[in-house]
Protein backbone atom coordinates (compact mmCIF):
# COMPACT_ATOMS: atom_id res chain seq x y z
CA UNK A 1 0.00 0.00 0.00
CA UNK A 2 1.42 3.41 -0.91
CA UNK A 3 1.45 6.15 0.70
CA UNK A 4 -0.88 9.68 0.62
CA UNK A 5 0.95 12.72 2.56
CA UNK A 6 -2.36 14.17 3.90
CA UNK A 7 -1.09 17.78 3.54
CA UNK A 8 -1.60 17.73 -0.41
CA UNK A 9 -3.79 17.90 -3.09
CA UNK A 10 -4.04 15.45 -6.35
CA UNK A 11 -4.90 14.66 -9.89
CA UNK A 12 -6.10 11.42 -10.93
CA UNK A 13 -3.19 10.80 -13.18
CA UNK A 14 -1.20 10.25 -9.93
CA UNK A 15 0.44 14.22 -9.98
CA UNK A 16 0.32 16.01 -6.71
CA UNK A 17 0.28 19.57 -5.38
CA UNK A 18 1.57 21.47 -2.04
CA UNK A 19 1.07 25.45 -1.35
CA UNK A 20 3.88 26.63 0.41
CA UNK A 21 3.89 30.46 0.45
CA UNK A 22 2.35 31.33 -2.29
CA UNK A 23 4.24 28.88 -4.45
CA UNK A 24 2.49 25.66 -5.71
CA UNK A 25 5.36 22.39 -5.48
CA UNK A 26 4.27 19.72 -8.11
CA UNK A 27 5.40 15.94 -8.09
CA UNK A 28 4.11 12.87 -8.43
CA UNK A 29 2.77 10.37 -5.90
CA UNK A 30 4.44 7.51 -4.20
CA UNK A 31 2.14 5.16 -6.43
CA UNK A 32 2.89 6.30 -9.54
CA UNK A 33 6.97 6.23 -8.63
CA UNK A 34 6.18 2.57 -8.01
CA UNK A 35 4.14 1.52 -10.89
CA UNK A 36 6.67 3.39 -13.18
CA UNK A 37 10.00 1.48 -12.01
CA UNK A 38 13.48 2.46 -12.20
CA UNK A 39 13.86 5.94 -14.27
CA UNK A 40 15.76 6.36 -17.43
CA UNK A 41 14.84 10.28 -18.26
CA UNK A 42 12.85 13.05 -17.44
CA UNK A 43 12.06 16.16 -19.41
CA UNK A 44 10.71 19.45 -17.54
CA UNK A 45 9.66 22.70 -18.49
CA UNK A 46 12.24 25.80 -18.05
CA UNK A 47 11.97 28.34 -15.60
CA UNK A 48 9.23 31.49 -16.53
CA UNK A 49 7.38 28.45 -19.02
CA UNK A 50 3.90 28.69 -18.46
CA UNK A 51 2.03 25.45 -17.03
CA UNK A 52 -1.78 24.57 -17.73
CA UNK A 53 -4.05 22.39 -15.43
CA UNK A 54 -4.68 18.77 -16.59
CA UNK A 55 -2.27 19.60 -19.34
CA UNK A 56 1.21 18.01 -20.04
CA UNK A 57 3.85 19.74 -18.95
CA UNK A 58 6.35 17.35 -19.41
CA UNK A 59 7.72 13.81 -19.78
CA UNK A 60 8.82 10.92 -17.19
CA UNK A 61 10.16 7.75 -19.06
CA UNK A 62 11.18 4.65 -17.20
CA UNK A 63 12.61 1.25 -18.24
CA UNK A 64 9.96 -0.12 -19.75
CA UNK A 65 7.77 2.96 -21.04
CA UNK A 66 7.48 6.93 -21.47
CA UNK A 67 4.60 8.73 -19.63
CA UNK A 68 3.31 12.12 -19.67
CA UNK A 69 3.40 15.01 -16.60
CA UNK A 70 0.09 16.32 -16.20
CA UNK A 71 0.08 19.89 -14.30
CA UNK A 72 -2.18 19.99 -11.40
CA UNK A 73 -1.73 23.76 -11.50
CA UNK A 74 -2.22 26.58 -14.48
CA UNK A 75 0.77 29.14 -13.80
CA UNK A 76 4.31 30.19 -14.55
CA UNK A 77 6.60 27.84 -13.59
CA UNK A 78 9.60 29.38 -10.60
CA UNK A 79 12.10 26.48 -10.15
CA UNK A 80 13.02 23.66 -11.86
CA UNK A 81 14.07 20.36 -10.06
CA UNK A 82 18.04 20.55 -12.01
CA UNK A 83 19.08 17.56 -9.69
CA UNK A 84 16.39 15.14 -11.50
CA UNK A 85 18.00 15.84 -15.34
CA UNK A 86 21.27 13.68 -14.30
CA UNK A 87 19.92 11.09 -12.22
CA UNK A 88 15.85 10.15 -11.48
CA UNK A 89 16.76 8.56 -8.25
CA UNK A 90 14.76 10.94 -5.98
CA UNK A 91 11.49 10.63 -7.77
CA UNK A 92 11.59 6.61 -6.74
CA UNK A 93 13.46 7.47 -3.33
CA UNK A 94 11.49 10.45 -1.75
CA UNK A 95 8.47 11.14 -4.37
CA UNK A 96 7.17 13.28 -1.75
CA UNK A 97 9.98 15.74 -0.55
CA UNK A 98 13.27 15.64 -2.40
CA UNK A 99 11.83 13.86 -5.73
CA UNK A 100 9.28 17.21 -5.78
CA UNK A 101 9.78 18.62 -10.20
CA UNK A 102 8.85 21.87 -10.46
CA UNK A 103 7.16 24.75 -8.69
CA UNK A 104 4.63 27.26 -9.82
CA UNK A 105 3.65 30.38 -9.31
CA UNK A 106 -0.56 30.12 -9.55
CA UNK A 107 -2.45 32.26 -11.95
CA UNK A 108 -5.92 33.47 -10.61
CA UNK A 109 -7.52 30.84 -12.44
CA UNK A 110 -5.28 27.98 -11.06
CA UNK A 111 -7.35 25.22 -11.41
CA UNK A 112 -6.50 24.39 -7.75
CA UNK A 113 -9.83 24.20 -6.29
CA UNK A 114 -10.64 21.07 -8.66
CA UNK A 115 -8.02 19.05 -7.41
CA UNK A 116 -8.71 15.53 -5.31
CA UNK A 117 -8.28 15.60 -1.64
CA UNK A 118 -5.93 13.22 -0.06
CA UNK A 119 -9.38 10.71 0.79
CA UNK A 120 -10.66 11.13 -2.57
CA UNK A 121 -7.12 9.86 -4.02
CA UNK A 122 -6.70 7.44 -1.59
CA UNK A 123 -9.81 6.25 -2.60
CA UNK A 124 -8.87 5.79 -6.71
CA UNK A 125 -6.17 3.81 -5.83
CA UNK A 126 -7.61 1.32 -3.53
CA UNK A 127 -10.45 0.75 -5.92
CA UNK A 128 -7.76 0.28 -8.95
CA UNK B 1 -7.04 -12.82 -17.85
CA UNK B 2 -5.30 -16.19 -17.74
CA UNK B 3 -2.50 -16.77 -14.88
CA UNK B 4 -0.45 -19.38 -14.88
CA UNK B 5 0.02 -22.53 -12.42
CA UNK B 6 2.93 -20.10 -11.04
CA UNK B 7 0.95 -17.27 -10.02
CA UNK B 8 0.59 -17.50 -6.88
CA UNK B 9 4.42 -18.16 -6.47
CA UNK B 10 5.05 -14.88 -8.28
CA UNK B 11 3.04 -12.58 -5.78
CA UNK B 12 4.94 -14.68 -2.93
CA UNK B 13 8.24 -13.42 -4.18
CA UNK B 14 7.04 -9.48 -4.73
CA UNK B 15 6.59 -9.85 -8.35
CA UNK B 16 4.83 -6.63 -10.29
CA UNK B 17 2.50 -7.93 -12.23
CA UNK B 18 1.34 -7.13 -15.69
CA UNK B 19 -0.51 -8.26 -19.08
CA UNK B 20 1.69 -10.23 -21.58
CA UNK B 21 -0.18 -12.11 -24.17
CA UNK B 22 -3.48 -12.98 -22.55
CA UNK B 23 -1.33 -13.70 -18.80
CA UNK B 24 -1.29 -12.13 -15.59
CA UNK B 25 2.82 -12.30 -16.07
CA UNK B 26 5.43 -10.69 -13.75
CA UNK B 27 7.46 -7.61 -15.34
CA UNK B 28 9.77 -7.72 -12.58
CA UNK B 29 10.06 -8.64 -8.76
CA UNK B 30 13.42 -7.09 -7.46
CA UNK B 31 14.04 -4.67 -10.76
CA UNK B 32 14.68 -4.43 -14.33
CA UNK B 33 18.24 -3.74 -13.99
CA UNK B 34 19.24 -5.98 -11.38
CA UNK B 35 17.55 -9.01 -12.60
CA UNK B 36 18.90 -8.42 -16.20
CA UNK B 37 22.68 -8.38 -14.38
CA UNK B 38 21.92 -11.50 -12.60
CA UNK B 39 21.06 -13.42 -15.84
CA UNK B 40 24.29 -12.04 -17.54
CA UNK B 41 26.62 -12.13 -14.28
CA UNK B 42 25.02 -15.13 -12.20
CA UNK B 43 21.95 -16.88 -12.56
CA UNK B 44 17.77 -16.41 -13.16
CA UNK B 45 15.14 -18.17 -12.97
CA UNK B 46 11.84 -17.22 -15.55
CA UNK B 47 8.31 -18.87 -15.82
CA UNK B 48 7.46 -19.69 -19.05
CA UNK B 49 4.27 -21.00 -18.90
CA UNK B 50 2.16 -18.75 -20.38
CA UNK B 51 4.32 -19.72 -23.85
CA UNK B 52 2.38 -22.63 -26.25
CA UNK B 53 3.81 -26.05 -25.80
CA UNK B 54 2.26 -28.19 -28.36
CA UNK B 55 2.74 -31.43 -29.89
CA UNK B 56 2.21 -33.13 -33.64
CA UNK B 57 0.91 -36.49 -33.79
CA UNK B 58 0.30 -38.42 -36.50
CA UNK B 59 1.66 -41.24 -39.09
CA UNK B 60 4.84 -39.11 -40.31
CA UNK B 61 4.72 -35.87 -37.69
CA UNK B 62 7.78 -34.53 -39.41
CA UNK B 63 6.73 -34.59 -43.02
CA UNK B 64 3.59 -32.99 -42.01
CA UNK B 65 5.17 -30.24 -39.71
CA UNK B 66 7.43 -29.62 -42.76
CA UNK B 67 4.37 -28.44 -45.23
CA UNK B 68 3.71 -25.90 -42.70
CA UNK B 69 7.13 -24.53 -41.55
CA UNK B 70 10.23 -22.94 -42.65
CA UNK B 71 12.91 -24.66 -41.21
CA UNK B 72 13.79 -28.30 -42.81
CA UNK B 73 12.45 -30.61 -39.56
CA UNK B 74 13.41 -33.83 -41.86
CA UNK B 75 17.08 -32.83 -41.13
CA UNK B 76 16.93 -32.01 -37.59
CA UNK B 77 18.64 -35.01 -35.58
CA UNK B 78 16.69 -36.92 -33.11
CA UNK B 79 17.39 -34.44 -29.66
CA UNK B 80 17.71 -31.27 -31.86
CA UNK B 81 16.01 -28.03 -30.82
CA UNK B 82 15.57 -25.16 -33.90
CA UNK B 83 14.46 -21.81 -34.75
CA UNK B 84 12.02 -21.76 -37.28
CA UNK B 85 8.88 -19.80 -38.21
CA UNK B 86 5.44 -20.42 -39.43
CA UNK B 87 4.42 -18.07 -42.43
CA UNK B 88 0.84 -17.20 -44.21
CA UNK B 89 0.47 -17.99 -47.78
CA UNK B 90 1.98 -13.91 -48.78
CA UNK B 91 5.23 -14.98 -46.72
CA UNK B 92 4.70 -13.04 -43.68
CA UNK B 93 5.28 -14.16 -39.96
CA UNK B 94 2.21 -15.99 -38.34
CA UNK B 95 4.83 -16.95 -35.65
CA UNK B 96 8.40 -17.66 -34.54
CA UNK B 97 8.42 -20.81 -32.68
CA UNK B 98 11.16 -23.70 -31.50
CA UNK B 99 10.79 -27.07 -32.73
CA UNK B 100 11.79 -29.92 -30.64
CA UNK B 101 12.52 -33.25 -32.29
CA UNK B 102 12.60 -35.97 -29.51
CA UNK B 103 13.72 -39.42 -30.55
CA UNK B 104 9.56 -40.42 -29.56
CA UNK B 105 7.64 -36.89 -30.48
CA UNK B 106 7.91 -33.89 -31.99
CA UNK B 107 7.26 -30.55 -29.93
CA UNK B 108 6.32 -27.22 -30.67
CA UNK B 109 6.93 -23.82 -28.90
CA UNK B 110 5.20 -21.09 -29.54
CA UNK B 111 4.66 -17.35 -28.68
CA UNK B 112 1.77 -17.06 -25.90
CA UNK B 113 -0.25 -14.70 -27.77
CA UNK B 114 -0.32 -16.21 -30.80
CA UNK B 115 -1.43 -19.88 -29.31
CA UNK B 116 -5.02 -19.97 -30.20
CA UNK B 117 -4.09 -18.80 -34.02
CA UNK B 118 -1.80 -21.19 -34.37
CA UNK B 119 -3.70 -24.17 -32.97
CA UNK B 120 -6.50 -22.81 -35.52
CA UNK B 121 -3.08 -22.93 -38.03
CA UNK B 122 -1.97 -26.03 -37.40
CA UNK B 123 -5.68 -27.62 -37.19
CA UNK B 124 -6.23 -26.45 -40.75
CA UNK B 125 -2.98 -26.68 -42.45
CA UNK B 126 -1.50 -29.77 -41.11
CA UNK B 127 -2.15 -33.00 -43.67
CA UNK B 128 -1.98 -36.33 -42.23
CA UNK B 129 -0.87 -34.78 -38.70
CA UNK B 130 -3.01 -33.09 -35.78
CA UNK B 131 -1.81 -30.72 -33.06
CA UNK B 132 -2.53 -31.32 -29.52
CA UNK B 133 -2.20 -28.67 -26.73
CA UNK B 134 0.09 -29.31 -23.76
CA UNK B 135 0.08 -25.98 -22.92
CA UNK B 136 -1.83 -26.66 -19.14
CA UNK B 137 -0.66 -29.84 -18.23
CA UNK B 138 2.97 -29.14 -18.95
CA UNK B 139 5.08 -26.80 -17.64
CA UNK B 140 8.04 -24.69 -18.33
CA UNK B 141 10.71 -22.68 -16.25
CA UNK B 142 14.01 -21.76 -17.60
CA UNK B 143 17.11 -21.32 -15.11
CA UNK B 144 19.30 -19.11 -17.18
CA UNK B 145 22.81 -17.79 -16.97
CA UNK B 146 26.94 -18.71 -16.57
CA UNK B 147 26.05 -20.52 -13.10
CA UNK B 148 22.98 -22.36 -14.53
CA UNK B 149 24.89 -25.41 -15.58
CA UNK B 150 27.06 -25.79 -12.61
CA UNK B 151 24.05 -25.00 -10.41
CA UNK B 152 21.58 -27.31 -11.90
CA UNK B 153 24.00 -29.88 -13.01
CA UNK B 154 23.68 -32.32 -9.20
CA UNK B 155 20.14 -31.82 -9.07
CA UNK B 156 19.39 -33.67 -12.99
CA UNK B 157 19.81 -37.23 -14.07
CA UNK B 158 19.49 -38.12 -17.69
CA UNK B 159 19.55 -41.37 -19.49
CA UNK B 160 22.80 -43.24 -19.66
CA UNK B 161 24.37 -41.35 -16.97
CA UNK B 162 25.41 -38.44 -19.40
CA UNK B 163 25.85 -35.18 -17.48
CA UNK B 164 23.88 -31.93 -17.77
CA UNK B 165 27.24 -30.07 -19.16
CA UNK B 166 27.18 -32.55 -21.87
CA UNK B 167 23.88 -31.52 -23.50
CA UNK B 168 24.35 -29.57 -26.26
CA UNK B 169 23.68 -25.77 -27.15
CA UNK B 170 20.20 -26.34 -28.53
CA UNK B 171 19.40 -29.98 -27.55
CA UNK B 172 16.82 -31.38 -25.41
CA UNK B 173 16.53 -34.64 -23.67
CA UNK B 174 14.53 -36.68 -20.99
CA UNK B 175 15.77 -35.61 -17.48
CA UNK B 176 14.27 -36.68 -14.39
CA UNK B 177 14.44 -33.85 -12.13
CA UNK B 178 15.51 -34.20 -8.21
CA UNK B 179 14.88 -30.60 -6.98
CA UNK B 180 12.64 -31.50 -4.45
CA UNK B 181 11.45 -34.45 -2.48
CA UNK B 182 10.47 -37.12 -5.20
CA UNK B 183 12.22 -37.01 -8.29
CA UNK B 184 10.22 -35.45 -11.44
CA UNK B 185 10.37 -36.92 -14.76
CA UNK B 186 10.71 -34.07 -17.38
CA UNK B 187 12.41 -33.01 -20.13
CA UNK B 188 15.28 -30.52 -20.19
CA UNK B 189 16.51 -28.63 -23.08
CA UNK B 190 19.63 -26.21 -23.39
CA UNK B 191 17.91 -23.42 -24.72
CA UNK B 192 17.08 -19.28 -23.99
CA UNK B 193 16.06 -15.83 -25.13
CA UNK B 194 18.81 -13.98 -23.10
CA UNK B 195 21.98 -14.30 -24.81
CA UNK B 196 23.30 -16.34 -21.45
CA UNK B 197 24.00 -20.10 -21.62
CA UNK B 198 21.13 -21.69 -19.72
CA UNK B 199 18.22 -24.45 -19.65
CA UNK B 200 14.63 -24.66 -20.01
CA UNK B 201 12.52 -27.50 -18.12
CA UNK B 202 9.65 -29.26 -18.73
CA UNK B 203 7.97 -30.66 -16.05
CA UNK B 204 3.88 -31.72 -15.35
CA UNK B 205 2.12 -28.55 -14.47
CA UNK B 206 1.56 -30.19 -10.68
CA UNK B 207 5.54 -29.93 -9.99
CA UNK B 208 5.80 -26.17 -11.20
CA UNK B 209 5.52 -24.59 -7.70
CA UNK B 210 8.00 -26.73 -6.06
CA UNK B 211 10.52 -26.71 -8.82
CA UNK B 212 10.13 -23.04 -9.33
CA UNK B 213 11.13 -22.17 -5.65
CA UNK B 214 13.73 -25.06 -5.44
CA UNK B 215 15.58 -23.25 -8.64
CA UNK B 216 15.16 -20.46 -6.50
CA UNK B 217 16.75 -22.10 -3.34
CA UNK B 218 19.83 -23.25 -5.68
CA UNK B 219 21.93 -20.40 -4.45
CA UNK B 220 21.76 -16.77 -3.03
CA UNK B 221 22.74 -15.47 -6.46
CA UNK B 222 20.04 -17.08 -7.98
CA UNK B 223 16.66 -14.54 -8.34
CA UNK B 224 13.45 -14.43 -10.10
CA UNK B 225 13.50 -12.62 -12.97
CA UNK B 226 10.41 -10.74 -14.55
CA UNK B 227 9.42 -10.65 -18.50
CA UNK B 228 10.95 -6.72 -18.28
CA UNK B 229 14.91 -7.97 -18.19
CA UNK B 230 14.00 -10.58 -20.88
CA UNK B 231 12.81 -8.20 -23.19
CA UNK B 232 16.26 -6.12 -22.13
CA UNK B 233 18.33 -9.55 -22.32
CA UNK B 234 16.81 -10.71 -26.14
CA UNK B 235 17.22 -6.95 -27.59
CA UNK B 236 20.91 -6.80 -26.13
CA UNK B 237 21.27 -10.65 -28.04
CA UNK B 238 19.83 -9.53 -31.46
CA UNK B 239 16.54 -11.89 -31.05
CA UNK B 240 13.22 -10.97 -32.31
CA UNK B 241 9.85 -10.37 -30.75
CA UNK B 242 7.17 -11.42 -32.19
CA UNK B 243 4.52 -7.90 -32.35
CA UNK B 244 7.95 -5.81 -32.47
CA UNK B 245 10.11 -7.12 -35.13
CA UNK B 246 7.81 -9.63 -36.70
CA UNK B 247 4.12 -9.32 -37.73
CA UNK B 248 2.33 -11.32 -40.36
CA UNK B 249 3.06 -8.19 -43.06
CA UNK B 250 6.69 -9.05 -42.16
CA UNK B 251 8.68 -11.59 -43.92
CA UNK B 252 11.45 -12.86 -42.27
CA UNK B 253 14.02 -11.78 -44.98
CA UNK B 254 14.46 -8.46 -44.03
CA UNK B 255 13.99 -9.72 -40.43
CA UNK B 256 17.62 -11.02 -40.53
CA UNK B 257 16.38 -14.83 -39.94
CA UNK B 258 17.12 -16.45 -42.97
CA UNK B 259 18.82 -19.10 -41.05
CA UNK B 260 15.94 -20.29 -40.19
CA UNK B 261 14.25 -20.82 -43.52
CA UNK B 262 15.22 -23.82 -45.71
CA UNK B 263 13.96 -22.33 -49.08
CA UNK B 264 15.54 -25.69 -51.05
CA UNK B 265 13.95 -28.15 -48.77
CA UNK B 266 11.68 -31.06 -51.07
CA UNK B 267 7.94 -30.87 -50.96
CA UNK B 268 8.43 -26.97 -50.27
CA UNK B 269 6.40 -25.30 -47.20
CA UNK B 270 3.51 -22.33 -47.26
CA UNK B 271 4.54 -19.10 -48.23
CA UNK B 272 7.60 -20.56 -49.34
CA UNK B 273 7.00 -19.38 -53.18
CA UNK B 274 6.83 -15.29 -51.61
CA UNK B 275 9.44 -15.81 -49.80
CA UNK B 276 11.84 -17.06 -52.77
CA UNK B 277 11.04 -13.84 -54.76
CA UNK B 278 11.64 -11.74 -51.80
CA UNK B 279 15.15 -13.16 -52.09
CA UNK B 280 14.95 -12.75 -55.44
CA UNK B 281 14.33 -9.32 -55.33
CA UNK B 282 15.62 -8.36 -52.05
CA UNK B 283 13.93 -7.03 -49.37
CA UNK B 284 12.46 -3.81 -49.29
CA UNK B 285 12.80 -3.25 -45.64
CA UNK B 286 16.02 -4.83 -43.29
CA UNK B 287 16.61 -4.44 -39.44
CA UNK B 288 18.99 -2.95 -38.25
CA UNK B 289 20.79 -2.30 -34.61
CA UNK B 290 21.56 1.35 -33.29
CA UNK B 291 22.87 3.48 -30.55
CA UNK B 292 20.56 6.07 -29.77
CA UNK B 293 22.74 9.42 -28.71
CA UNK B 294 21.54 10.83 -25.60
CA UNK B 295 20.33 9.06 -22.40
CA UNK B 296 16.53 8.75 -23.86
CA UNK B 297 15.62 5.54 -25.37
CA UNK B 298 13.34 4.87 -28.94
CA UNK B 299 10.66 3.40 -28.22
CA UNK B 300 8.60 0.90 -30.91
CA UNK B 301 7.10 3.07 -33.50
CA UNK B 302 9.30 6.09 -33.35
CA UNK B 303 10.11 6.85 -37.33
CA UNK B 304 13.43 6.91 -38.18
CA UNK B 305 14.76 9.74 -40.88
CA UNK B 306 17.46 10.53 -43.42
CA UNK B 307 17.52 14.38 -44.21
CA UNK B 308 14.04 14.83 -42.19
CA UNK B 309 12.56 12.10 -44.80
CA UNK B 310 11.17 8.84 -43.09
CA UNK B 311 12.70 5.55 -44.03
CA UNK B 312 11.86 3.67 -40.84
CA UNK B 313 10.76 2.55 -37.56
CA UNK B 314 12.24 1.38 -34.63
CA UNK B 315 10.71 -1.67 -33.84
CA UNK B 316 12.17 -2.11 -30.19
CA UNK B 317 14.12 0.24 -28.08
CA UNK B 318 15.08 0.13 -24.89
CA UNK B 319 18.30 1.44 -21.84
CA UNK B 320 20.61 -1.23 -22.40
CA UNK B 321 21.63 -2.57 -19.14
CA UNK B 322 25.38 -4.36 -20.43
CA UNK B 323 26.50 -1.40 -22.49
CA UNK B 324 25.00 1.47 -20.93
CA UNK B 325 23.40 3.74 -23.54
CA UNK B 326 19.91 3.27 -25.33
CA UNK B 327 19.84 0.51 -27.74
CA UNK B 328 17.40 0.28 -30.56
CA UNK B 329 16.76 -2.15 -33.85
CA UNK B 330 13.96 -1.04 -36.39
CA UNK B 331 13.02 -1.03 -39.96
CA UNK B 332 14.97 0.99 -42.63
CA UNK B 333 14.22 0.93 -46.10
CA UNK B 334 16.90 -1.13 -48.03
CA UNK B 335 17.66 1.60 -50.94
CA UNK B 336 19.35 3.71 -47.49
CA UNK B 337 23.03 2.56 -47.16
CA UNK B 338 24.23 1.64 -44.04
CA UNK B 339 26.79 4.97 -43.42
CA UNK B 340 23.78 6.83 -44.23
CA UNK B 341 23.08 9.30 -41.60
CA UNK B 342 19.92 8.34 -39.88
CA UNK B 343 18.03 10.29 -36.52
CA UNK B 344 15.39 9.27 -34.85
CA UNK B 345 11.69 11.07 -33.98
CA UNK B 346 11.69 11.17 -30.17
CA UNK B 347 8.17 13.04 -29.81
CA UNK B 348 8.86 15.98 -31.62
CA UNK B 349 13.02 15.76 -31.16
CA UNK B 350 15.57 14.28 -33.40
CA UNK B 351 17.92 12.24 -31.71
CA UNK B 352 21.12 10.59 -33.68
CA UNK B 353 21.48 6.79 -34.48
CA UNK B 354 24.45 5.13 -34.76
CA UNK B 355 24.66 1.58 -36.50
CA UNK B 356 25.66 -1.06 -34.21
CA UNK B 357 25.88 -4.60 -35.71
CA UNK B 358 23.00 -6.95 -34.44
CA UNK B 359 23.51 -8.53 -31.82
CA UNK B 360 24.56 -6.13 -29.47
CA UNK B 361 25.94 -8.42 -27.15
CA UNK B 362 27.31 -11.79 -27.42
CA UNK B 363 28.30 -14.18 -24.49
CA UNK B 364 32.21 -15.16 -24.25
CA UNK B 365 32.46 -18.69 -23.23
CA UNK B 366 30.68 -20.64 -25.89
CA UNK B 367 29.14 -23.52 -24.25
CA UNK B 368 28.26 -25.08 -27.78
CA UNK B 369 28.68 -28.73 -27.49
CA UNK B 370 28.07 -31.23 -30.05
CA UNK B 371 26.85 -34.75 -28.61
Amino acid sequence: MSNVPTDRQYLSSHEWAQQVEGVVVVGISEHAAEELGELVFIELPAKGDEVVFETQFGEIESVKAVSGLNSPVTGKVVEVNQELIDSQAAISDSPFEDGWLIKVEPAIDSGLDLLLDHKTYQAQLDGS
Amino acid sequence: MKKTVLNAAHQRHGARLVEFGGFEMPVWYSGLTEEHHAVRQRAGVFDLCHMGRFEIVGDDPVAALDRVVTQDVSRMKKGQVRYSLVCNDEGGVLDDILIYRLPDRLWLVVNAGNRQKLLHWFGERLVGAKVIDHSEDLAMVALQGPLACSLLAPHIDRAHHRAVADLGYYRISRAQVKLTGTPIDGWISRTGYTGEDGFELYIPSGSAESVFDALLDLSDEVIPCGLGCRDTLRLEAGMPLYGHELSEQQDPIGAGLSFGVSLDKEGGFIGEPALREVVARGPRRQLRGFVVEGKRPARQGAVILHDSRPVGVVTSGSPSPTLGVPIACGYVDSSVSEEAPLEVDLRGKSAPLSPHPLPFYRRTAETAHSE
